[in-house]
């Protein structure tokens, strides 16, 4: 199954103008679990997806929200030349397919 | 100020940036369980480093003068101080200046009386730069390279202030405190932390209720109710439909930070792992467990710079040929854009003193370099170019310059003369003015909390009746 199944909401915003932050929603504990369970989300994962260093991808688990996050430094800084989305509203797609066994 | 014995204290926070749109109707419904303060941002850095740099704000001035109207009145009508930072959107002097010409406006118009606190928070250079040298100047992560020169070069520098300008401002009697760049939840945490609730549980507070009804289940028209006790924080909405769950409260922790349990202020961090959420009713949460850790006063900086002027055009291509071959098709226009330039301008335009990108739509333009599937070949793709340059003059003349290779650059494919670039407009090119970028994410360590803002009282008179 792909994560973009079993989230009811995956979104990406700036956390300010240098960092990108993403954040991985559940409707219950039970689908929040199965994720956790599943080990799939996981820093190494999120590097690999969008090419970064492991070290620079910091990732949190926050059950009270039914939540995981994920934050990066911005490849461009807000609205440097060339930095195609301002708010950093568009850059979760590649975490949709992320298979979930 | 009168906070039932100081065993709570209430507040509203009307909506999440003055200019949002208040819903007045849910405001006289808050206003009618005897709050002790209202207050509100008014900032953001989400647009971008514009309105910083420019000195102008990103609402309608007709937008933030009926909130602001509201909430006037309302803190009149009660008798209760109201609390406005990170003024015209990025807190900067003439930000500031702005809103408080729009409340000498108001309060004319509903013959309103407030004493009234200004607080600057735009920066002198030649204070950062000695800050600099002590290196009293600190990086956050991640952090572009600072200097003297950054400080120079950046058309305006803010910084974040914390609680204490505000709570001189109140301690001094203020109506109507209107602030510079602020921290969001400072607004809110102020009044608690003067009145001596613990400061995990006033921070915690003023973060859940800063953004208004956006820590609602769904988002909509209303206003944030938020009682700090010695032990606890309740929030609510006052609204049609709206509610707080555990879940959506805790979730709002998230939304906009890198980090959804440690929150940095100035004086420290407010800690919410061991934080709870739990519902009262059907559209109240309670949260206990929000700790503050005290660390070393430092204030955070904002800053702009003028990247440049741009112009642009806007089209898109159709041809199944050139897009099959985009890459070295677009490196043969721009190739092409910098011989033209260099023929027609010569010594007027260095190669190194402006820039031409192409945003690429249907390949690459939202996500760059992020982008998982930039080999994927759509039908169609849409083209701005953006031609950045030390004037005004010469992008537009290099946007100018960049029509005809768009429009006409050959493909092997076709035999003679093609035209593969579809215009948008005539005249293609846009001139889009001053664009700005960030400059700074760095703190300052000042040696009072207050010593970096500056505080002007200013009676508002809108009556007859003198002010004196």
């Amino acid at each position: 199954m792909l994560l973009a199944d079993i989230a009811n909401l995956i979104r990406s915003k700036n956390a300010g103008p240098f960092t990108l932050t993403f954040d991985i929603m559940f409707a219950d504990l039970a689908s929040y679990r199965r994720v956790k369970d599943s080990g799939a989300l996981n820093p190494a994962a999120f590097a690999k997806l969008y090419r970064c260093p492991v070290e620079e991808v910091r990732f949190f688990e926050c059950e009270n929200a039914l939540a995981f996050k994920f934050s990066i430094p911005r490849p461009l800084t807000q609205g440097e030349l060339g930095d195609g989305d301002m708010h950093g509203g568009q850059q979760f797609i590649p975490l949709m397919n992320l298979e979930i066994p | 100020m009168a906070t039932d014995k100081f065993q709570q204290i209430r507040f509203i926070s009307p909506v999440g940036s003055v200019g949002g749109g208040i819903s007045s109707a849910a405001l006289e419904e808050a206003l009618a369980q005897a709050p002790h303060f209202i207050a509100c941002d008014a900032g953001t850095t989400d647009a971008g480093p514009f309105s910083l740099g420019m000195g102008i704000a990103a609402f309608p001035r007709e937008a933030v003068k009926r909130d602001l109207s509201l909430m006037l009145r309302a803190g009149r009508k009660a008798n209760i101080p109201v609390i406005i930072g990170s003024a015209g959107t990025a807190g900067g002097d003439a930000h500031v200046d702005w809103v408080l010409e729009i409340a000498r406006e108001i309060v004319t118009e509903h013959h309103l009386t407030l004493r009234t606190a200004v607080i600057y928070a735009e920066q002198d250079k030649a204070y950062l730069k000695r800050l600099l040298q002590q290196n009293r100047i600190l990086p956050l992560d991640p952090a572009p390279p600072i200097s003297g020169s950054v400080i120079d070069s950046s058309s305006r520098i803010v910084g974040m202030m914390g609680v204490e300008p505000l709570q001189q401002a109140i301690l001094q009697g203020a109506d109507f405190v209107l602030a510079g760049r602020c921290s969001d939840s400072a607004l809110f945490a102020a009044i608690p932390l003067m009145q001596g609730f613990p400061p995990g549980l006033a921070w915690h507070a003023g973060k859940v209720s800063e953004c208004g009804t956006l820590v609602c289940e769904t988002l909509g028209q209303g206003v944030i109710f938020t009682t700090i006790r010695r032990d606890e924080i309740t929030i609510r909405p006052y609204g049609d439909g709206l509610r707080c769950t555990p879940q959506s409260v805790a979730a709002h922790s998230l939304y906009e930070n890198s980090d959804p349990y440690l929150h940095r202020e100035c004086s420290g961090a407010f800690d919410l792992t061991n934080s709870t959420f739990e519902a009262i009713d059907d559209v109240t949460v309670r949260i206990r467990g929000s700790e503050f850790i005290s660390e070393p006063y430092t204030v955070k900086l904002e800053g702009a710079a003028l990247a440049g002027y741009q112009s642009i055009i806007v089209g898109g291509i159709r041809d199944p040929h050139v897009i099959g071959q985009l890459d070295s098709w677009l490196a043969g226009v721009s190739s092409y854009i910098d011989e033209s330039v260099s023929h027609v301008l010569g010594d007027h335009a260095d190669k190194s003193s402006y820039s031409i990108d192409f945003h690429i739509y249907g390949i690459n333009a939202v996500m760059g370099c992020l982008e998982p599937d930039p080999k994927h070949l759509p039908h169609e793709i849409g083209i701005v170019l953006e031609a950045t340059a030390p004037t005004q003059d010469l992008a537009h003349k290099l946007a100018q310059l960049s029509r005809q290779p768009l429009l006409h650059y050959p493909i092997k494919e076709w035999a003679g003369s093609i035209t593969a670039f579809a215009c948008l407009h005539n005249p293609a090119v846009i001139d889009r003015g001053p664009v700005y970028r960030f400059t700074l994410n760095h703190v300052a360590v000042p040696s009072t909390p207050v010593e970096m803002f500056r505080t002007h009282f200013i009676d508002l008179c809108g009556s007859e009746k003198s002010c004196s």
